[in-house]
């Protein structure tokens, strides 16, 4: 029996014991269809994004329960779902903007309507505080507001109750899309105010557990470690008001206990699920699976140019050579994502990023180029992956050590711990080949060329330097994209790394959930994560 | 009576002898801790945090701090009865463990007894039978137990009883999603529900511990079958046993009132043993059925090496050990008279 069967059953008797201890359990949770159940494999550990330790899977409570200046429209994909749209910013808070004529100077007007859910209106004076607390707590939220040139609290003026201000260094075509992202909210900075104390004056300790702000939902209930229940916010003035009267993320570590619970059509929604079961349900069609090419990402493998063979260009293109695409892309991303491997060209001629490069498994020329090389005897190399990743990334390795042995690489397999992972991949930069899935949330090349290539940088774990790179990113990362040079600087970076292959693109991957047939409105985000605000469901 | 003080001085006399454990364990498992690959700092500061962000994070962490001075603070910490805060699930230590502690306790309470109703009955039977089909049955059921992952039997009984048939309810932690917790009291659910008089929510409780129950318990009924068999058999062939059976006392008397006593200490001991180990390696049970747990937590927390609550659950298991082992030893007197007539 179905849980909405069971629902109706119980409604349907209007008395009896049934029907009262259920007015006991969870309020108003009965046979109306405006409950949605999302089962998720990870953790919320916090309802404060700005806090140091929080980790990706709560960044959700920022995008449903705070409201950012400006959002994203969206955009119907070729498939028929829907996404953001990054061409298309949309006002969310702010009811209108104005950039200067030196694009250092972003002026918004706030919506009169708008209320923080104590009834509050949100003034200029609360987004002042937001934007101070994120670039001054440090850790993440500081970083993410660096990328658009959001430095200094001396940048953000209240100019009066509905004005705000923002001062730019110098004008960044990042900055506005930089507002949109879960770490620009607005928070309640008088309640917030009235709970910081002399060790913590952000507050950090409250709304960590208390969530203070204007957007669509509110959290009702947060069972650490089990379940997170948000209640609808009836007065949001930022967007239409939700559909679904009350969502439950619950915490399903299993994933075989996810399916199963998605499969008998126990919950409505299961985040995030593996491209092998996205996969399987599709073709069983009992449930839909949406399956979104994540922007700006790539599954890479790296060469570290620390390692002594990996220095020869040749080297890297032979292993270019002899990776088995095909393989790889059948059986670590089951076919779901976009291929990029065999362009046409070695030459961009469109600036569209991730795009295929021109190598495809070949391993006669592998083996050529493994000859001219400085190391034709060829060598020993640990390939490393981090076991969080093994999912697609175990299989890959398999595969590409079975390649590497014909063209004389010999490769042993190094798994990583998670947790371990980052220091040792991206902080350190040690591991000599490895398998890297960095994607950028601002979805411009050059951004992505900004963490990936340039020396130093977090997610350049191949130790890749190119001062003609460095020198183009520098250029090009704040110049808008309707500069007559954007186009000319973009070809010539993917061009270079086409031709260096540092990082040896192995297939964009995608972004997949699954739903119940009734359960519509799902919209694919660039921060990946859930947006409830949009979703509904059919009455049957 | 003399016996009571002596018991006494027994249960002191464990406890005195609990300390240097216990301090040994604290700082075992702060070294050990500060051991692990890993850097949490990298770890919690997020995916695009740069050098300085890293940093920022290592000193509000304090772990900029020496090693010393670092284990003073903790040690100064425990003693005003604060264990820290876990920084990956956001909670306090001590919050986490006067949860999930009972979470887990509950499972394995009912695991075991499941367990020991199946398995004392199998082992005894089989010793009364050696060499028969139920001595055949005993031993496959044993080495079936043992051999299967428990996260397969898990998964086994999922798919059966929730996905194929739907008599269990979906598996998703201590409670279904149409019931609140019941009103803390004993933080067992099925327990606090009684007690609060709603007998729908213990139902409901009792009917989510069903499939991780009988899982745990298919796992941990090997041993004590195997235990209660062994000892058996050692027993039936002891000399009083002969003289009971001549001297025409019933099967049933010889059986349960002479064998059997005399048999059961071993068995305590392995399920004290049993439970113990039982509490922290039900990591796959909690993983299958969302059970929020203690075990699961430790695992979590070991991965991105988050030193509070990695301390936190070692400290708590050793003291949880430590109360078992005096139970146990205390149960050992009131089973055994000869125990209490000594020292």
């Amino acid at each position: 029996m179905y849980r909405r069967d069971f629902l109706k059953g119980v409604s349907a008797l209007s008395v009896g014991v049934g029907a009262l201890t259920f007015l006991k359990s969870m309020p108003a949770l009965a046979a109306r269809n405006d409950t949605l159940v999302v089962v998720t494999g990870t953790t919320i550990n916090s309802l404060d994004i700005h806090r140091s330790g929080t980790n990706r899977p709560s960044y959700q409570v920022a995008v449903n329960c705070y409201d950012r200046l400006l959002t994203f429209g969206h955009k119907q994909l070729e498939d028929g779902s829907f996404s953001y749209d990054y061409d298309n910013l949309q006002p969310e808070l702010a009811e209108s903007w104005d950039v200067s004529e030196d694009g250092r100077t972003l002026t918004f007007k706030l919506r009169d309507n708008a209320r923080f859910w104590d009834g509050k209106p949100v003034t200029a004076h609360d987004v002042k505080w937001s934007f101070d607390r994120a670039v001054t707590l440090g850790g993440f939220p500081t970083a993410q507001m660096a990328a658009g040139s959001l430095e200094e609290p001396e940048q953000f003026e209240a100019v009066d109750d509905k004005t705000f201000r923002i001062r730019l260094p110098h004008s960044s075509k990042l900055t506005l899309p930089d507002l949109t992202t879960p770490v620009a909210i607005v928070i309640n900075s008088e309640v917030a105010k009235a709970h910081a104390t002399d060790q913590d004056p952000w507050a950090t300790e409250y709304l960590h557990r208390n969530p203070a702000g204007s957007g669509a939902f509110k959290v009702e209930r947060w069972d650490s470690g089990q379940q997170l229940v948000y209640s609808r916010n009836d007065d949001w003035a930022c967007g239409p008001v939700a559909k679904i009267q009350r969502v439950i993320i619950r915490e399903i570590p299993s994933q075989s206990t996810r399916r199963a619970l998605i499969e008998r059509g126990d919950v409505h929604f299961s985040q995030n699920i593996p491209a092998k079961d996205a996969r399987e349900l599709e073709a069983a069609g009992k449930v839909k699976v949406v399956s979104t090419p994540i922007e700006n990402c790539l599954h890479v493998l790296c060469t570290n140019l620390n390692f002594e063979p990996f220095q020869d260009k040749k080297v890297r293109q032979a292993i270019a050579y002899a990776v088995p695409y095909e393989a790889i892309f059948n059986n670590a991303a089951y076919g779901r994502g976009v291929s990029m491997w065999g362009g046409d060209s070695s030459k961009p001629e469109s600036i569209a990023w991730p795009q295929p490069f021109p190598y495809s498994q070949d391993l006669e020329k592998a083996r050529a180029l493994m000859a001219e090389s400085s190391h034709a005897d060829g060598f020993s190399v640990p390939l490393s992956f981090d076991l969080g990743q093994a999912d697609w990334a175990e299989p890959t390795a398999l595969l590409i050590q079975e390649a590497l042995g014909k063209i004389g690489i010999k490769v042993s397999l190094n798994k990583v711990p998670g947790a371990n992972w980052r220091t040792v991949a991206l902080v350190e930069k040690s591991l000599p080949l490895h398998l890297e899935n960095f994607g950028g949330w601002l979805n411009t090349p050059d951004y992505y060329f900004y963490w990936a290539y340039v020396k130093g940088n977090l997610f350049n774990s191949s130790n890749y330097d190119n001062k003609e790179i460095a020198g183009l990113v520098d250029e090009t990362l704040y110049m808008a994209q309707d500069d007559p040079k954007y186009a000319p600087n973009i070809r010539r970076m993917i061009e270079i790394a086409i031709d260096d292959v540092p990082r040896i693109p192995l297939y964009q991957p995608s972004l997949n959930v699954a739903m119940q047939q009734n359960t519509t409105g799902y919209e694919y985000w660039y921060h990946r994560q859930l947006d409830v605000r949009p979703l509904t469901l059919k009455q049957d | 009576m003399v016996r009571v003080p002596k018991r006494l001085r027994l249960v002191g006399y464990r406890l005195l002898q609990a300390i240097p454990v216990l301090i040994g364990i604290v700082v075992v498992s702060f070294l050990l801790t500060r051991a692990l690959p890993g850097d949490p700092a990298v770890y919690f500061a997020g995916p695009a945090a740069s050098e300085e962000s890293i940093e920022q994070i290592r000193v509000s962490m304090g772990l900029d701090r020496s090693l010393p001075v670092q284990f003073f603070a903790y040690v100064g910490d425990l003693l005003r009865g604060e264990l820290g805060q876990s920084i990956s699930t956001g909670q306090p230590v001590l919050t986490e463990l006067t949860t999930r502690l009972p979470a887990s306790l509950e499972l394995t309470g009912f695991a075991l007894l499941f367990s020991i109703a199946v398995a004392m009955p199998l082992g005894i039977l089989a010793a009364t039978r050696p060499n028969s089909w139920i001595d055949h049955l005993c031993r496959f059921v044993v080495t079936a137990g043992v051999s299967l992952p428990t996260f397969f039997t898990g998964l086994a009984l999922v798919y059966l009883f929730y996905f194929l048939l739907g008599w269990s309810p979906a598996p998703m932690g201590r409670l279904d999603i149409l019931y609140l917790s019941p009103p803390h009291v004993t933080g067992f659910y099925v327990i606090d529900a009684l007690i609060d008089g709603d007998f729908e929510t213990a139902r409901a409780a009792l009917a989510q511990l069903i499939l991780p129950a009988v899982t745990l318990g298919l796992f941990t009924l090997a041993p004590i079958a195997r235990m209660t068999r062994a000892a058996m058999l050692q027993v039936l062939e002891g000399d009083f046993i002969r003289t009971a059976r001549a001297a025409g006392l019933s099967g049933h008397k010889v059986l349960y009132t002479y064998a059997l006593r005399n048999a059961i200490l071993p068995v305590i001991t392995t399920l004290g043993m049993v439970f113990s180990f039982a509490l922290g390696a039900n990591v796959l049970v909690e993983k299958v059925f969302a059970w929020p747990g203690i075990g699961s937590y430790a695992v979590e927390a070991l991965v991105v090496s988050d030193y509070a609550a990695v301390q936190g659950f070692v400290l708590s298991m050793a003291l949880l050990f430590v109360i078992l082992n005096l139970l146990i030893d205390v149960t050992y007197t009131l089973v055994d008279p000869r125990l209490g007539m000594e020292d």
